[in-house]
């Protein structure tokens, strides 16, 4: 189904309904917080102006602690830039259409502040499809999904440790050997004595 | 494969050595009407030429396998043809495609399970070194820092040309082979069934990273200038 055939949904039933919902500048992403999210997907879904029967995809973005700047207009009608402090926070991301009014997409994002910690609520109780895919959030991210009924490890092995699709995630050093380094790998050779520190001592 | 150069010097003249021929004498002599051969050479024919391959693929390198086991390119001239369900029953372990690391055990246990004498092809840049996916987390660096292997093939993924030629050098390699006769170069005859360690998964690689009695990584690497471009 060609995106250009479907027709653009219009967000302005949902946001009246629930006030406290925001749309993001730029994607058109509706943000909400865990806690709300399974009563706004609900209503998505069964509302008819909705009719959101169909969960495309699932993800996670992760966000370190970040400085933004941003043009604003001060009171002497000059522009200037300001600093904002961005907190660190995780998303998890869903994409929404709707197969039987042909309509989409809608992409909506659950906002975690704690990042350190961070639990989302679990959508498999309105969607099974998100059962793998909530899984996968939870193995490269970490993310914790409440209400979640099956949550392990999807690809990495049971045993792994960290979560690798996090920002801070530092891989292991496991190539000890490479032909023409160059950039951040030619960094790493050289952190290497003689380029085979990795354990070989014969 | 093994090293050429031991194979045709002569270290010891045992009777099995006195018979090995080079291709060319062999030849001059078939013309004139005689035949010499020595069990060692027949033996190796036979085998050379029913290298059954294991029904075993990891990813899109397993296409272009399959691709020359099929009519066009038609892996059963080489006598190749049967891909073996089960390692019990396999000679030739291809290695077709990207090694994750949650699947490198089970790559391991699968050479351990096949009986002597038995040959692995690295096929694919992702089996030889980890390829594309060589800066990633989860991908292992190379195959043959688990098991032994005999013929690697190069390119992403190799044409079945490749493959065939992959076979080629491996059936080359099989008939310089010595089974019987003294100074045998033939793992199976001369240590059991070779069984390497299977890895285990632990918190951040697998442990062992790599098998020291297989693979070391290299003293040093090649004059490199700074920039990195040989």
């Amino acid at each position: 189904m060609p995106v250009s055939d479907e027709t653009p949904v219009d967000l302005a039933p949902v946001l009246e309904s629930f006030p406290s919902l925001e749309v993001e500048k730029g994607t058109g992403a509706l943000i909400t917080q865990p806690a709300l999210v399974l009563e706004v997907v609900q209503f998505l879904r069964d509302d008819p102006r909705y009719r959101l029967d169909y969960l495309s995809n699932v993800t996670g973005i992760d966000y370190l602690a970040t400085v933004r700047k941003e043009k604003r207009v001060n009171e002497e009608g000059k522009t200037e830039i300001v600093k904002i402090d961005e907190p660190p926070r995780m998303d998890v991301v869903y994409h929404f259409y709707s197969m039987s009014e042909k309509r989409g997409l809608v992409t909506l994002k659950q906002r975690i502040t704690d990042r350190d910690r961070p639990v989302a609520t679990s959508l498999m109780p309105l969607f099974r499809s998100a059962e793998f895919q909530e899984r996968e959030v939870y193995d490269l991210f970490g993310i914790d999904f409440q209400g979640h009924l099956d949550l392990r490890r999807l690809l990495m092995w049971e045993e792994f440790e960290d979560f690798p699709m996090r920002r801070d995630y530092v891989e292991p050093d496991d190539y000890e050997y490479e032909p023409t380094p160059h950039g951040e790998v030619l960094e790493k050779a050289k952190t290497h004595a003689g380029l085979g520190e990795g354990g070989s001592e014969e | 494969m093994e090293d050429p150069s031991k194979s045709t010097t002569s270290e010891a003249h045992t009777l099995s050595d006195s018979v090995d021929l080079d291709d060319a004498t062999r030849s001059e002599m078939e013309k004139a009407g005689v035949i010499v051969s020595s069990v060692d050479w027949l033996y190796n024919w036979a085998r050379s030429g029913s290298v059954w391959p294991l029904q075993f693929g990891l990813a899109c390198c397993a296409i272009e396998m399959i691709c020359s086991a099929g009519s066009r390119y038609d892996i059963a001239r080489f006598g190749s043809e049967v891909f073996r369900p089960s390692p019990r029953q396999a000679d030739l372990l291809i290695v077709s495609g990207t090694v994750t690391k949650k699947m490198a055990p089970q790559v391991v246990r699968i050479f351990n399970q096949m009986p002597e004498p038995k040959y692995v092809i690295a096929m694919g840049a992702c089996a030889i070194s980890g390829g594309p996916f060589k800066q990633g987390y989860n991908v292992l660096k190379g195959i043959d820092r688990y098991i032994p292997v005999d013929v690697y093939i190069p390119g992403c993924p190799p044409r079945p040309e490749a493959v065939l030629h992959s076979l080629m050098t491996l059936q080359k390699g099989i008939r310089r082979q010595r089974t019987l006769g003294k100074g045998s170069n033939n793992p199976a005859y001369v240590e059991g069934n070779r069984e390497y360690p299977v890895p285990s998964f632990s918190g951040k690689d697998l442990d062992p990273p790599y098998n020291p009695e297989v693979w070391q990584p290299p003293e040093k690497r090649p004059n490199m200038p700074e920039d990195g471009c040989p």
